[in-house]
């Protein structure tokens, strides 16, 4: 349709431009005024009776990423076919299709019970006193310390989380290839010592040096969600908001049975905030799990977006895959090596590990242990500050051998 | 250098006219870059041709092609501008011996433009060299110091040298940035830029594009290949085949003399589609046999 409203005068097609704004806006969209102007300039250069000339304007002109397309088409076609209509269709942010406002709604609910609701006799976490945990005398620290995240009462696991947020991630240096100033470099700077000895005419006295900058490399976690993990996941949660707000290039993706990036949501400062939002976009809360498909899902979609520049990835998962039948182990090593070929270091975190006697029998643990560099327990605050002083040493370099064949030799 | 396209229509003749076939929504949003004059920031798989419209417009705007390869730890040095340490010793040496001692004109001396080596950016924004049309490639590739030195060259097509001035483009550069997605590139530099995601083509216009590419191929076989090529997108893939795979496959099948596609063929020459093991693995064989069949009987 070549929109009654579009070839009205100019004054008409900015009083829409801004009205368009405002609904992509109210449809979770980072649409400001600078891309209304752009929008408003865009339009006056295009066919306007030609609609698809019109929307790619507005789209090169609003949108700034790919992932926005989806949102932006929809409601382009509801808006310039009915304005009004098209504000209340997409009044509810971040609910793109009908279809997935539906699911949402029920899985959000059902994740908001999951982390913090009242759950049997659980209570909420805000009618207790703060006092809660500096009531705990030294020895019930010290038994905090090797207690299982699964054996918690609410007391224990709220003091857990205290200590959680205040663990820190120092993370071994990687080299880059910049450069910043530093007197006992290797790197001589011609370009400041020229221009300091112009201050002494021309007599060179001191020559400048830089060193090459180190920096930590991108973390990306990848955090089993499903009913077996459902405790674990929830208080990890709180150590992955510590770790997202504390450092640049963190990514963090849940997942059961389909795969969520919630790494937006976790960089929220208030934590109750940033889970309820996590408990928003999650669908598949203590669901099933279909690790082979959800990897192979975060091979095609984000190894090549986030795993650049040395990353380090956590899989947090207990393994417990059921393949349904013969391929499934098969996608799940396939999966596997590919992740393990495309990051840095792999580390693979499994609570089941507080057994001493765990024996790697499910098939899933058979599939992807021939794949990991490091396979670690996750189960108490020992096991996680373990991990925390784990990270901060230096990799041992790759062998081409995952971590059984290296434990078998 | 040849005036703008003043419409859509004529941006994608332009664009035509030099081998390259845009849908309308890219004919567009490069229509409103030039008019515009904002930089065009294209995203999109390996292959879809993202490079080729920066070469393109080159040629089509018959102005001069100023690309710079981004890479890891790229710093001003490489990227914009650096100075002639060695004949700025040398003037400073020559100096001295001549006996000046001018503190104030000894900088003057050696910070002048004849100093300064320009590189591609500085290059594409010289106001005493022709206009210029400026490839920012693949900006993932770089890491994001590099793209706050891009921010004032994007917003205003000028390079603050701090020793010399500012130097800024006499006739604004058509700016072309690609990414290929393998990290974010930061909203500072989406802001700044016309956003276009370039898709893979649908079937109409590959054909077109192998027309246009690979004029020796014979229209039965290319019907054929293209075919085969859009039903192995609908796979379950690392790496789907681009446009420019097309374009080899096609040359090389017609290169074998191959006059349509059958399941050995394809089988031999499946590397030049698909570039990891697994995908090969997966489609070798009764895959590719079914998508040859499906494919003939399409074309």
């Amino acid at each position: 349709m070549p929109g009654r409203r579009m070839t009205a005068e100019p004054g008409t097609v900015a009083a829409n431009v801004m009205h368009f704004a405002r609904v992509l806006r109210r449809a979770g969209l980072p649409v400001g005024p600078a891309e209304a102007i752009v929008a408003q300039q865009a339009l006056a250069l295009v066919d306007l009776g030609v609609r698809d000339e019109a929307r790619a304007a507005l789209r090169a002109a609003m949108i700034h990423r790919h992932e926005h397309g989806d949102v932006f088409d929809q409601a382009f076609a509801l808006f310039w076919r009915d304005p009004a209509g098209g504000e209340q269709a997409t009044a509810p942010p971040d609910a793109p299709t009908g279809k997935g406002r539906a699911r949402a709604t029920p899985a959000s609910r059902r994740v908001a019970e999951g982390m913090g609701a009242p759950r049997d006799t659980v209570p909420h976490p805000h009618d207790e006193p703060p006092t809660t945990d500096a009531a705990l005398t030294v020895s019930d620290r010290e038994r905090l310390q090797r207690m299982d995240f699964e054996a918690m009462g609410t007391e224990e696991i709220a003091a857990a989380k205290q200590d959680i947020r205040r663990l820190t991630l120092p993370l071994t240096l990687r080299r880059t290839r910049r450069l910043r100033a530093d007197p006992a470099g290797p790197v001589t700077d011609l370009r400041r010592t020229i221009r300091a000895s112009l201050r002494q005419g021309g007599e060179i006295l001191a020559i400048a040096r830089n060193r090459r900058v180190s920096r930590p490399p991108p973390l990306v976690v990848l955090c089993d969600i499903s009913g077996s993990m459902a405790r674990y996941a929830q208080i990890l949660l709180h150590f992955l908001h510590a770790v997202t707000n504390d450092r640049d290039r963190v990514h963090v993706f849940l997942f059961g049975t389909r795969l969520t990036n919630i790494t937006r949501q976790l960089r929220l400062r208030d934590p109750e905030v940033a889970f309820q939002l996590v408990g928003q976009v999650v669908p598949d809360w203590s669901g099933g799990t279909r690790i082979g498909e959800t990897l192979a899902r975060f091979n095609r979609d984000w190894a090549r977006r986030v795993l650049g520049q040395g990353a380090l990835l956590l899989l947090i998962t207990d393994g417990l895959d059921r393949p349904r039948d013969d391929g499934g182990s098969t996608q799940l090593a396939e999966a596997m090596d590919r992740l393990h070929r495309s990051c840095r270091r792999l580390i693979w975190l499994n609570p089941l590990l507080r057994w001493s006697g765990f024996e790697p029998r499910s098939q899933g643990i058979v599939a992807m242990l021939p794949h990991v560099d490091e396979f670690r327990p996750i189960h108490n605050l020992d096991s996680l500050r373990a991990l925390v002083t784990l990270l901060s040493r230096p990799a041992p370099p790759r062998d081409g051998a995952g971590w059984s064949d290296r434990r078998a030799s | 250098m040849t005036a703008l396209p003043a419409t859509v229509a004529e941006t994608a003749t332009l664009l035509a006219a030099h081998g390259y076939i845009a849908d309308r929504a890219l004919a567009t949003t490069v229509h409103l870059a030039l008019s515009m004059r904002r930089p065009l920031f294209l995203e999109g798989e390996p292959g879809t041709g993202k490079t080729e419209i920066a070469k393109v417009l080159a040629a089509g705007l018959n102005r001069r092609l100023v690309r710079l390869q981004c890479y890891d730890g790229m710093d001003l040095a490489a990227a914009a501008y650096e100075w002639d340490h060695a004949r700025q010793l040398m003037a400073i040496r020559l100096a001295e011996a001549a006996g000046h001692s001018d503190r104030d004109e000894l900088a003057r001396d050696i910070y002048a433009r004849g100093f300064l080596l320009a590189r591609p950016l500085l290059s594409a924004i010289d106001p005493d060299l022709p206009p210029a049309v400026l490839l920012i490639d693949e900006l993932d590739r770089a890491d994001e110091p590099f793209e706050a030195f891009l921010l004032e060259l994007l917003a205003d097509f000028q390079i603050t040298v701090p020793e010399f001035g500012t130097v800024k483009a006499r006739t604004p550069p058509v700016v072309v940035l690609t990414s290929n997605r393998t990290r974010e590139v930061h909203d500072a530099i989406r802001r700044r830029c016309l956003y276009h995601w370039v898709d893979y083509p649908d079937a109409a216009r590959e054909r077109a594009i192998l027309a246009t590419k690979a004029p020796g191929v014979a229209d039965r076989l290319s019907a054929q290949v293209v075919a085969f090529v859009q039903r192995l997108r609908a796979e379950d893939l690392f790496k789907l085949p681009g446009v420019a795979e097309t374009i080899d496959w096609a040359g090389a099948l017609s290169f074998l003399n191959q006059t349509e596609l059958t399941p050995q063929a394809v089988d031999e020459t499946l590397g030049l589609l698909l570039k990891y093991q697994d995908d090969i693995a997966k489609i070798r064989g009764a895959e590719a046999a079914r998508l040859v069949a499906d494919a003939q009987a399409a074309a």
